[in-house]
């Protein structure tokens, strides 16, 4: 089974990389969001998949009668789902505003920080 | 720390720093006059050391230690021996004078409080030097003397001359202190201690080690650089763009010896074989003659003594380098007589700038009835300089005459060199001292008339000195100079010094050449000046110039290589990025030939194949999607798969969680989408496209790999186990996910709330701030603009 | 979206999801839930009525500021780490008190104060963002 989500969790970095290495800040934004979902899945499914036991001790019992789901990973991804959902807003609200200060949406032409016709250093002191 | 012995060093140390915060204070209230106050300080650092005088002129040393980082075995300790007690007297007695000189100097000017505290932070870093104990004590202050050095240069920032001179400076003598300090740990490694008084007690040691060489080419570097010999003598003479005051005390009477006082603390452990006896007389000897003949081409007067100054400490190298006791006698007798009368040179050169408006001797004459108290200054001075009796230079050429004729006919090429400089030298403090006051008056660019006492206190004392000094020689040279003898050279120095020589000898012969020759300039120095001037415009090219080219090459590289590595293109650095990625995925698979199978154990049941079936639909359409809002709800429908995941392998939280957040994200985008008319096309060519797509999926397919490797491995649950355990019985939950977040691993979830605290005041800010850029025009449209 | 019924519907919904949102929050130490799923629930919640009736309505609900709801809840997290150390235990060490009020056994503990304070930082930093975006709709 772990196998098999392997692949999904491959098809799910391929989806988002071929999203992020397109231009466009829209394409950019949903290729971050499925980057999460990618590293969330890859985490989760590297502490081995059981099915339907959730790792909940019953009422009348200190320790799991029967085995459980690994409990870690779940523990790690719910954090990561929340962090990386903020950070989509927080990206999704950088480019936002990136582009309604300079007017594009291509990464191209995002070129601020790095003017094409940048000028040479001055010499001297 | 007690306030006598040995351990009160340590607050001789410290008074220089508070008096750096306190100098502004004092200034701002008192004006130029805290300088009398000011000169408090050295004034009683200089009768600490003094009481120390009589015991290490008994060949005693003193040690004191405190911890510093006790886990390195590093310690902040002070060295008390004959070459560190005079040094220490020379820098904080020069140091009194120089402190009143700067009242006087800087009268009125309005960062004069920030000029005195620079001047106390030098002072205590100098102090520093000479009585480190510690190798990175002596590190920390010697790069102390270069930062202040760079602040005192620079302090007239206006000025770009300053500037410059301030950043070769600082980049110079910085450079040299990293090979300092490469040379010292190699030291230590050599020898085992990172103390000098061990070291020095160690014999031959560090001569056996086969680190020898390297630790002595990055002792010399660090020495040389710091005490400008040549090449690197350059740094020096700009440095004169300085104050006065800092001129006369940082480049020539104290921070510029610290080369010399560091060649002569290795001396006993690093000294005395071949290659010291050829580097250093070598180096030592063609800065000697460098630097007297370029200062005979100067008109500046304090251009002169600048110049005249490295020649100084090239003499100085080269009389290091012999390792011989009489030479080295003379070494020190000349070090003493140096500071003393080139401190007072330097003020009184100072005083004819200040109040006549220029230093251009071509422009000056007949001071010595307006300036009488400069002038007698000026004329002792010089006259030890000279090395006239009966002042001390006078005794410091007999003997190091003597030191170097001694040494045999192998070295009489030294003599030769020394003869040769000492003339020059001879000459230009007969030009320094008599061409701005004889002759007839010149009207100069002020009304000269004789400065304030301020200014005049400092020449006229360190004058008096070198005279005293001179007659009384052999009781200085009992207490100063032979003690350090002893500590530079290893072995006790015999025969008392004598002010008349006590019978004829080459020494005596040498001197009255030297004298004959320096007459013989003197007479001739515009045609020296002409001559010299024309060499040096025949060759045309100097370290100066090379330190230019050498800071341009370097701003230019660098603008290459930034624009090289960072082309500003977003895209060209993602698939960098992630074919990095790949490599790092692929390498160790390939390397261990450690291929994971890829075909699945088990299959999946009917549910687990519909909801897989629907996240890969999901990213399919999300990559074909025509319109943005296709795009969106197929994102949607991805997240919400991979929920159901969760939700079938057990991890209700989870699955809780993503629907949430997928229903969030989807409103948010949706906020922003129907706001921004942004375009889902997809506008890359074709072949970036097959590119990307390449790329992109090598990467998923190398993830696919790395995990289906990872879960074919057997599984190490312990830390699971541990949590599954504990969860109830000691952290009183049942669901034991929750237990892990807010219990067993709380830090790591306030760390991650406070991340999410964080990203909401970003995007906060982001909303809110309104920047007022406006795109860059197009500079084609201007020059169209332009035309039109 | 504005429609009558909506904007009818949304305050009773919202008012019921912070309601399951608390719910959920609580019980999260025994069943599925706590803060970060509760959390989330509340911020819908307060999306829907952004929606429905406008962003002034949600700041008005809310009267703090969400970043402030945020602060306080970060702040209530740090704080259950301290008491621990009056006990001289190592920080963050969980101390419960447990008591019977009118036949109901009521525990509370230090991870539950930091469950509710992971809350609050999810609902006020989220619900900020969230409004923050409604209001550039708006304006």
């Amino acid at each position: 089974m772990e196998t098999i989500l392997a692949i999904t969790v491959g098809a799910f970095f391929a989806a988002s990389i071929y999203l992020m290495l397109s231009r466009k800040l829209v394409r950019v934004l949903m290729g971050i969001a499925i980057l999460g979902n990618a590293v969330n899945l890859l985490i989760f499914t590297s502490g081995r998949l059981l099915r339907e036991v959730p790792p909940i001790i019953p009422a009348h019992a200190y320790v799991p009668e029967a085995i459980t789901a690994n409990p870690l990973p779940q523990a790690l991804v719910l954090t990561a789902i929340v962090i990386s959902f903020s950070f989509f807003a927080f990206f999704l609200v950088l480019g936002y505003r990136a582009y309604q200060e300079l007017g594009t949406d291509d990464m191209l032409e995002m070129r601020v920080a790095e003017p094409v016709n940048e000028p040479e250093p001055p010499l001297g002191y | 720390m007690p306030f006598q012995g040995v351990e009160a060093t340590f607050w001789a140390l410290l008074a220089p720093f508070v008096a750096a915060a306190f100098g502004p204070w004092l200034t701002r209230h008192l004006k130029h006059n805290a300088a009398w106050i000011l000169a408090v300080p050295p004034a009683a650092i200089f009768l600490f050391f003094l009481s120390f005088v009589p015991e290490v002129s008994g060949g005693a040393v003193f040690r004191a230690s405190m911890p510093w980082v006790p886990s390195l075995q590093v310690e902040f300790s002070v060295f008390l021996d004959g070459l560190s007690v005079l040094f220490a007297l020379l820098i904080s007695g020069i140091g009194t004078f120089v402190v009143l000189y700067a009242g006087g100097y800087l009268k009125g000017h309005a960062h004069q409080g920030r000029f005195f505290s620079f001047l106390f932070l030098f002072m205590g870093a100098m102090l520093g030097v000479v009585l480190a104990d510690n190798f990175l004590t002596l590190f920390v202050f010697w790069e102390l003397t270069s930062i202040t050095s760079f602040l005192l240069i620079g302090f007239d920032h206006l000025r770009t001359a300053s500037r410059r001179s301030a950043i070769q400076a600082l980049v110079v003598t910085g450079a040299g202190g990293m090979a300092l300090l490469a040379g010292l740990l190699l030291t230590w490694q050599a020898s085992g201690t990172m103390e000098m008084s061990q070291l020095l007690a160690s014999g031959d040691v560090l001569r056996e080690s086969s680190l020898y060489l390297p630790v002595f080419i990055l002792i010399c570097l660090g020495a040389f650089t710091k005490s400008a010999q040549f090449p690197f003598h350059f740094w020096l003479p700009n440095a004169m763009e300085a104050p006065t005051p800092v001129s006369a005390y940082l480049h020539s009477a104290t921070m510029v010896k610290a080369g010399v006082y560091l060649l002569m603390r290795m001396h006993p452990v690093l000294g005395d074989t071949t290659i010291w006896m050829t580097v250093l007389p070598l180096f030592g000897g063609v800065t000697l003659l460098v630097g007297t003949f370029l200062g005979l081409r100067q008109t500046d007067l304090k251009l002169v003594l600048a110049y005249t100054t490295v020649a100084s400490l090239g003499l100085l190298v080269m009389l290091t380098g012999t390792s011989s006791a009489e030479a080295i006698r003379g070494a020190v007798l000349y070090l003493f007589a140096h500071s003393l009368f080139k401190g007072a040179l330097f003020m009184a050169v100072g005083t004819i700038d200040h109040e006549a408006g220029t230093r251009d001797m071509r422009y000056l004459g007949g001071l010595r009835k307006a300036m009488p108290i400069t002038f007698t200054a000026a004329l002792l001075a010089a006259l030890s300089m000279a090395g006239l009796p009966p002042f001390l230079g006078f005794v410091a050429k007999e003997v190091l005459y003597n030191g170097t004729w001694t040494l045999g006919s192998g070295a009489a090429i030294l003599t030769l060199v020394a003869v040769a400089g000492n003339a020059m030298m001879f000459a230009l403090a007969a030009i320094v001292a008599l061409k701005p006051f004889l002759g007839k008056p010149v009207d100069t660019p002020k009304h000269a008339h004789e400065g304030p006492i301020l200014l005049y206190a400092g020449p006229v004392v360190l004058a008096a000195c070198g005279l005293i000094a001179g007659l009384f020689v052999a009781s200085a040279g009992h207490l100063f100079a032979d003690p350090m003898t002893l500590a530079v050279s290893g072995e006790p120095v015999h025969g008392e010094l004598h002010l008349i020589p006590a019978h004829i000898n080459a020494a005596l012969f040498l001197s009255l050449g030297t004298i004959a020759l320096g007459i013989t300039l003197y007479i001739y120095q515009d045609k020296a000046r002409a001559f010299a001037s024309k060499t040096l415009e025949t060759i045309g090219w100097g370290p100066d110039k090379g330190f230019d080219q050498f800071i341009n090459a370097c701003v230019i590289l660098a603008s290459k290589l930034t624009r090289t590595v960072q082309t500003g293109s977003m895209v060209t650095y993602m698939r960098l990025t992630f074919s990095v990625l790949l490599l790092v995925l692929f390498v160790p698979m390939i390397a261990t030939a450690s291929w994971p199978s890829l075909i699945p154990s088990e299959l999946p049941s009917v549910l687990e194949s519909c909801i897989l079936a629907l996240a890969l639909i999901g990213l399919y359409a999300v990559l074909t999607a025509k319109n943005r809002v296709t795009a969106m709800v197929s994102l949607g429908v991805s997240g919400f798969a991979v929920a159901v995941i969760y939700f079938l392998f057990g991890a209700p939280d989870l699955s809780f969680t993503q629907f949430m957040v997928e229903t969030l994200s989807v409103v948010i985008l949706a906020l922003v989408m129907t706001r921004l008319n942004l375009h889902n096309k997809d506008s890359r060519g074709s072949a970036a496209k097959l590119f990307d797509a390449g790329l992109a999926t090598l990467v998923g397919l190398g993830f696919t790999l790395a995990l289906a490797g990872v879960t074919q491995q057997p599984f190490d649950a312990s830390l699971s186990e541990f949590f599954t355990q504990f969860s109830r019985s000691i952290a009183h939950g049942r669901n034991i996910v929750n237990v892990i977040l807010v219990d067993f691993r709380g830090f790591d979830t306030i760390g991650e709330i406070s991340v999410v605290m964080v990203t909401g005041l970003c995007v906060l800010a982001l909303i809110r701030v309104r920047s007022n850029y406006t795109p860059p025009a197009d500079p084609e449209a201007n020059k169209a603009e332009a035309n039109s | 979206m504005n429609t009558v019924i909506f904007r009818t519907v949304a305050p009773f919904l919202t008012a019921l999801m912070l309601l399951f949102s608390v719910f959920v929050l609580l019980r999260g130490h025994n069943e599925p839930g706590g803060g970060f799923i509760g959390g989330l629930i509340a911020v819908s919640a307060f999306a829907i009525l952004g929606i429905a009736c406008g962003v002034a309505a949600v700041r008005r609900a809310l009267v703090m500021h969400p970043m402030s709801v945020a602060a306080s809840g970060l702040l209530l997290a740090v704080a259950s780490v301290l008491p621990s150390l009056f006990k001289s235990q190592a920080a963050m060490t969980s101390q419960w008190l447990e008591f019977t009020l009118f036949d109901t056994p009521i525990a509370l503990s230090t991870p539950m104060f930091f469950d509710i304070g992971v809350y609050l930082v999810v609902v006020g930093a989220i619900t900020s963002i969230a409004l923050s975006l409604e209001e550039r709709e708006s304006d």
